[in-house]
Order: structure tokens, then sequence, then C-alpha cells
């Protein structure tokens, strides 16, 4: 139970982390990290369908899909 | 004054939000399909797996319509990413040996995993989608790794256009034995068995080759603009 409490913070910390970091690349990392947690969660909810997407899709390939993305603009947000 | 507007706005819509959830009740059953689904699921399927049976059973043309907007999408992405390319000359930068050797070894592996959520899609967790992302996420580390290998696109495209033809086909087959479009005519077969459950394990592959092939490209895509 007081891990479920620990991702669901985690999750709000991520989340926070990403509006408010000025590198996109850490922005990029702190959401696939919201992503992550999410999908321990929904293991823990007894969702493990869910859980597969979530860590597959929300914590690997959007990431990378923004990273490259980022790659091709800028890095620093002004 | 933006600010204080946006926060009041936010708070109202906190507000709102918070009253209509409260009342649902969590927790406690309240539809009366749920629990049919988890009483008569298993018999009328064959499924084990409950989320599969609704997902590709009960609720078949809903999923087709998932992974038509998928099929949408990538085809979008292709059509606006491949016309500008061509200036691409840069030389790429080698890979470590460790990275290289890793992702060569982790490949295959990455492949048979996604290959067993989708074959078992209906016995355990996972099924078409979750398989094909898995796959996909292979073809990523491949793609970051070993920088001189690209999957064909032919072979790419054809996966993708045998899974939506396979789906559709057994779809209008329902209609052909039947009476409705995705209906289950083949044998049950004894619950948690990998032959079993009729159509539900077919389209399940075919959704998984369709998806994995489909995220492949637009990840190879990218790749090749960028």
């Amino acid at each position: 139970m007081i891990f479920v409490f620990f991702l669901i913070l985690l999750m709000l910390v991520g989340a926070v982390a990403a509006s408010i970091f000025r590198d996109l690349i850490s922005a990029v990392i702190a959401a696939a990290l919201v992503s992550l947690a999410a999908a321990i969660l929904f293991y823990f909810l007894q969702a493990p369908d869910v859980a597969m997407a979530e860590a597959a899709i929300g914590a690997a390939l959007t990431t990378a899909i923004f990273i490259i993305a980022i790659r091709r603009t800028k890095r620093y947000e002004e | 004054m933006r600010r204080i507007i946006s926060i009041l706005l936010l708070v109202i819509l906190a507000f709102g939000i918070s009253l209509s959830l409260a009342k649902i009740p969590f927790g406690t059953p309240k539809t009366k399909v749920g629990r049919y689904y988890i009483d008569e699921g298993i018999e009328e399927t064959g499924a084990t797996n409950i989320v599969t049976s609704v997902v590709v059973n009960y609720r078949g043309f809903d999923t087709l319509g998932e992974v038509t907007v998928l099929f949408i999408a990538a085809i979008g992405l292709g059509a606006v990413l491949t016309g500008s390319g061509g200036e691409e000359t840069r030389k790429k930068q080698p890979a470590s040996l460790v990275l290289y050797t890793g992702c060569r070894l982790l490949f295959p592996l990455i492949l048979v995993f996604g290959t067993y959520i989708f074959i078992h899609g209906h016995l355990t967790p996972g099924g078409g989608f979750q398989g094909g992302a898995i796959i996909a996420s292979g073809f990523l580390l491949i793609y970051l790794g070993c920088r001189e290998r690209r999957i064909s696109q032919r072979a790419s495209k054809l996966a993708e256009s045998l899974g939506g033809l396979i789906f559709v086909v057994i779809g209008l087959l329902g209609l052909v034995f039947g009476s409705y479009f995705l209906l289950n005519f083949l044998p049950k077969g004894t619950a948690n068995a990998i032959f079993s459950a009729g159509i539900i394990p077919i389209i399940y592959i075919a959704i998984g080759f369709k998806v994995g092939s489909e995220l492949a490209s637009i990840i190879d895509n990218l790749i090749e603009e960028s």
C-alpha cells in the first residue's frame, strides 16, 4: 500500500518536473518516468494488459519519438 | 491577470469534475455488463483472458476501428515525412562495441517475447497491441544500436496489409457462415489450450503483425528524416 502511494507521488513529481524543466530532453525523461510509474501502478491495480501497453508505448516509443523530434528542433526552451 | 483567471478556471473545472466523480461509487460494480463478461466470458468465447474476449470478440468492431485509426496515422506520417527526404548524406557515428553487441544480442529475444505476447493473447495478459508495441521497441533498439541496418519497407508494408486483410476477411467470413460480422465461427476448443477460442488468436496475431510493422515504420520514417 505504501508502495502504491510512493508511485503516485513519483508520478506527480515527474509531471511537475516535466512542465518546469527548460531542457526539453530532461522534460521528456521526466514524462517517461510518469509513464513508467503509471505502468507499475497499473500492474498493482491488477490491470496487466494496460500495464504492458503503457510500458511499451508510453515509456519507450513515445520517449524515442519526442527525442527524435527534439534533435530536429531546439533542445532548450526560451 | 491572465494567470489569476486561468487558475480560477482550473479551480472551477476541478470542482465540477470532482462533483460528478463523487457520485460514482468506486470499487463496487455498478454495471451489469461487467459482471456478465466475468461470469459468461470464458464459456461464450473460450478465451481465458477476459480482456481479450471483450476486445476481440464482444467489441471486435471497435477494435477494427482502432486499428484503422493507427493505420491512417502511420500513412499520414509517411506521406508527410517521405516527401522532403533526399539530402540525408551526413555520416553517422558508429555505435560503440558494447551497444552494438548488446542490441544484436537482445533484438531476437525481444522479438520472441513480443511474438509470445500476441500468440498467447487469449490465455495470458497482453495481446496484439502490446505485442506489436514490444516488437516495435525492438526495432527501435536496432535503429539506435546498429545504425546501418534498416527494415525493408516492402516487407513492413506487406505485413501491415496482410494483417488488416486477414482481420477484415475473417470478419466477413462470419457473415458467410452465420449472421453477423466477426462471428466466432470456428470451434471454441478446450479453454486454456493454445488452439482454442476460435477466431480470437488468429485476429490477435494479425493485429500483432499490423501494429508491429506500423509502429516500426513510423520510427523508421522519423529516424530517416532526422
